[in-house]
């Protein structure tokens, strides 16, 4: 079966996405061709297949479009300040660590002013998964550029085009310390449903970066015609898969985000630590 | 037995610590800053013994977001900090208001504004914590001004905290934060321990801002209510809403849990009130130095008492108005150029009131006191 023909075949099974959403709370507010919306569904397909129940599951939020998710769904949520998930996340996740944390974040909001608490978690390696929606934009507060904006680009607060470096959010995740980092888009739905199983599964810090699109504000400022040319210049043609990046001669891979899961390995968890902690505080360790 | 209780001698953040574990505490997220560090260090090694967290968070921006966070996933919690620490923790305060999170934050004042003088005492933070975060929001601030209050306000915080839903502060300068007195450790049953009230409808049924209730009842996560909580105006069931009308209620409501129940939040301690000439309004370490002082002018026949607040914020508006009938002056030492007397002033009308104030990190002296108290007698 080729490769093709299975994805069919996984569609073609209908998903009940109404389970996981709570009732009422639609219309979300994002925009027509927002990616925020597609990453959702991917993220609801993989939540599915973990076999986690609803209860087990605790969504946090900072303050952005994408940080709108947790009042959509019907888990434990919580919508905090803008750049403070993370923190907020590890005193839910130390206060109950049976809880599953998932926590959905801009990329403002994780890496601008978010960054200190990201690097932190990533380093005290807590089992957490870390959703990074990078669409380039700081959507939210109407298009000024962000830490992924591309040298170059234009946003409403880089007019002549942005002079700040980007910041690579996996290389980031990876040298602060977390255990599982990979990448996904918005255009590649069932490989990030697979990507954010992994992640979800994966004992310690995972940090997923979800290159999406903001065709509002990214979109206009930078001369996209269409979301679908968006997802297709950025998504689809400006990444590519680990696996066929070792195939592929270099100058095809040269200039290209890597996609799936470029590194995972096993450290000490941090609630686990913690219950090590405790027993040699009680004299039991 | 009453007769066989211990009594040692332990320092006021000593006393916050035992205080807190009292209470039943279960969570700490803090960052180390002078005069508050004891806390953090004896917590971090006494809650792992009863089965807490300790934390040591990035930052205090971090750790009032990680108390909120345990907190709402159901541990009572505690951060402690200092000034500069305390600045930074505004935004996740107000956070705490509106979701109506239980959580007891100890600021223990050093001089500022900035850096300021980290190890030297203040009382210049009092306002900043009545109206250091945005927004309109309901406030709990207590002000022990002895060690063996450290820890019996301590626990009263805790109380608060989760009886209201609502975050409280424990103000505290450096000088009775690092002061060493007796106390009496209580035994286990001899305070009251209040446990916020938790739904006991159907999870489908939840609203965790119910309008039936004043303080609604707190599920905690991972207990089978799914539950929304949110920083934005939200409506009972705690989504958001862009609805005027809710809005406003919503505001209203959590002010309103505070001001309706002041007669229970409120505490003050009167020494010579009663009929006195001359009043002295002190907290803090600057209460002591009162004590001493209208010990010495009623040694010397004049009429002077001292009103000392334990509660702050909300501030005991109708105790002062009382006490102000019939007085010459009310005096009002403070480590700071003069925040509290305005609120003195508002609830004293056509009574003199005189401010004693400084900000050279040295404690004000009874003679200081006694000075004012022979001028207005
Ligand atoms: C302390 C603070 N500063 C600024 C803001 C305003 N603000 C809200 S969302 C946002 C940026 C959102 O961008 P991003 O995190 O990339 O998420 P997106 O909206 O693009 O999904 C900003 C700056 C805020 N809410 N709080
Ligand atoms: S502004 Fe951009 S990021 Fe926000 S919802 Fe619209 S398209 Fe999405």
């Amino acid at each position: 079966m080729s490769a093709t023909t299975a994805a069919k075949k996984k569609l073609s099974v209908p998903f009940d996405y109404d389970k996981y959403l709570r009732p009422g709370k639609l219309p979300h507010i994002w925009c027509p061709g927002c990616g925020h919306g597609i990453v959702l569904k991917s993220l609801l397909r993989a939540i599915d297949k973990s076999g986690l129940t609803k209860d087990e599951i605790c969504m946090v939020s900072g303050i952005g479009c994408s940080s709108r998710t947790p009042g959509y769904v019907d888990f434990n949520t919580l919508h905090t300040l803008h750049g403070r998930a993370l923190a907020y996340a590890t005193g839910v996740k130390l206060a109950k660590p049976e809880l599953n944390v998932i926590i959905v974040t801009g990329d403002g909001d994780a890496l601008a002013i978010g960054g200190n608490h990201f690097i932190h978690t990533c380093r005290r390696n807590i089992d957490m998964t870390i959703l990074v929606y990078s669409n380039f934009i700081y959507g939210m507060t109407g298009g000024q550029f962000s830490p992924t904006t591309p040298v170059g680009a234009l946003s409403n607060t880089s007019r002549y085009g942005n002079i700040e470096p980007v910041f690579d959010c996996c290389d980031l995740a990876k040298a602060s310390g977390a255990t599982f980092v990979a990448r996904g888009t918005a255009y590649h739905t069932l490989e990030l449903e697979r990507t954010l199983l992994a992640a979800i599964k994966h004992k310690g810090t995972s940090v997923v970066e979800i290159i999406d699109e903001c065709p509002v504000y990214y979109g206009r400022n930078n001369k996209f015609k269409s979301v679908t040319q968006m997802m297709e210049d950025i998504e689809k043609n400006g990444t590519v898969s680990v696996k066929q990046a070792d195939k592929l001669p270099p100058e095809k891979v040269q200039g290209k985000l890597l996609r799936g899961i470029l590194h995972q390995v096993e450290r000490p968890e941090y609630c686990e630590g913690y219950e090590k902690l405790i027993a040699k505080a009680q004299g039991k360790g | 037995m009453a007769g066989n209780k211990v009594k040692r001698l332990i320092q006021g953040n000593e006393a916050c610590a035992e205080g807190a574990l009292y209470a039943g505490c279960r969570f700490f997220g803090g960052y180390p800053i002078t005069p508050s560090t004891e806390i953090a260090e004896i917590l971090s090694v006494r809650l792992p013994r009863v089965g807490g967290k300790f934390i040591q968070m990035e930052d205090e921006i971090a750790s009032i977001a990680a108390i909120t966070g345990a907190s709402l996933a159901g541990l009572k919690s505690l951060t402690a900090t200092s000034g500069p620490g305390f600045s930074l923790k505004q935004e996740g305060i107000g956070y705490a208001c509106l979701a109506e999170v239980p959580c007891v934050i100890v600021n223990v004042m050093r001089g500022g504004p900035s850096t300021g003088y980290p190890t030297g005492p203040s009382q210049s933070d009092v306002m900043q914590a009545k109206w250091g975060t945005h927004g309109d929001h309901p406030v709990v601030a207590l002000v022990p001004s002895t060690v063996p209050e450290i820890l019996s306000e301590t626990v009263r915080a805790f109380n608060l905290a989760e009886e209201y839903r609502t975050p409280v502060f424990i103000l505290y300068d450096e000088i009775v934060g690092h002061m060493r007195e007796a106390v009496t450790l209580p035994e286990p049953g001899e305070l009251e321990i209040i446990d916020r009230a938790k739904p006991t409808c159907a999870p489908e049924e939840y609203h965790p801002y119910d309008t039936n209730y004043d303080v609604p009842p707190l599920a905690a996560y991972g207990e089978g209510y799914r539950f929304h909580i949110t920083g934005l105006n939200h409506r009972e069931d705690g989504f958001p809403t862009n609805d005027s009308a809710l809005i406003e209620e919503g505001i209203k409501r959590i002010i309103d849990k505070i001001e309706k129940n002041k007669d229970k939040i409120l505490k003050n301690e009167e020494y010579l009130v009663d009929g006195a000439d001359i009043v002295v309004f002190a907290f803090g370490s600057s209460a002591r130095s009162a004590r001493f002082a209208v010990n010495k002018a009623r040694e010397k026949g004049i009429k002077a008492g001292l009103l000392k607040p334990l509660t702050l914020w909300p501030f005991p508006e109708e105790t002062v108005r009382k006490a102000a009938k019939g007085a010459k002056a009310i005096i009002v030492p403070e480590m700071n150029l003069g925040q509290i007397i305005y609120e003195v002033e508002r609830c004293a009308k056509g009574v003199e009131v005189a401010g004693i104030n400084r900000v050279d990190g040295e404690p004000i002296n009874p003679a200081q006191i006694l000075e004012a108290i022979e001028k207005f007698s």
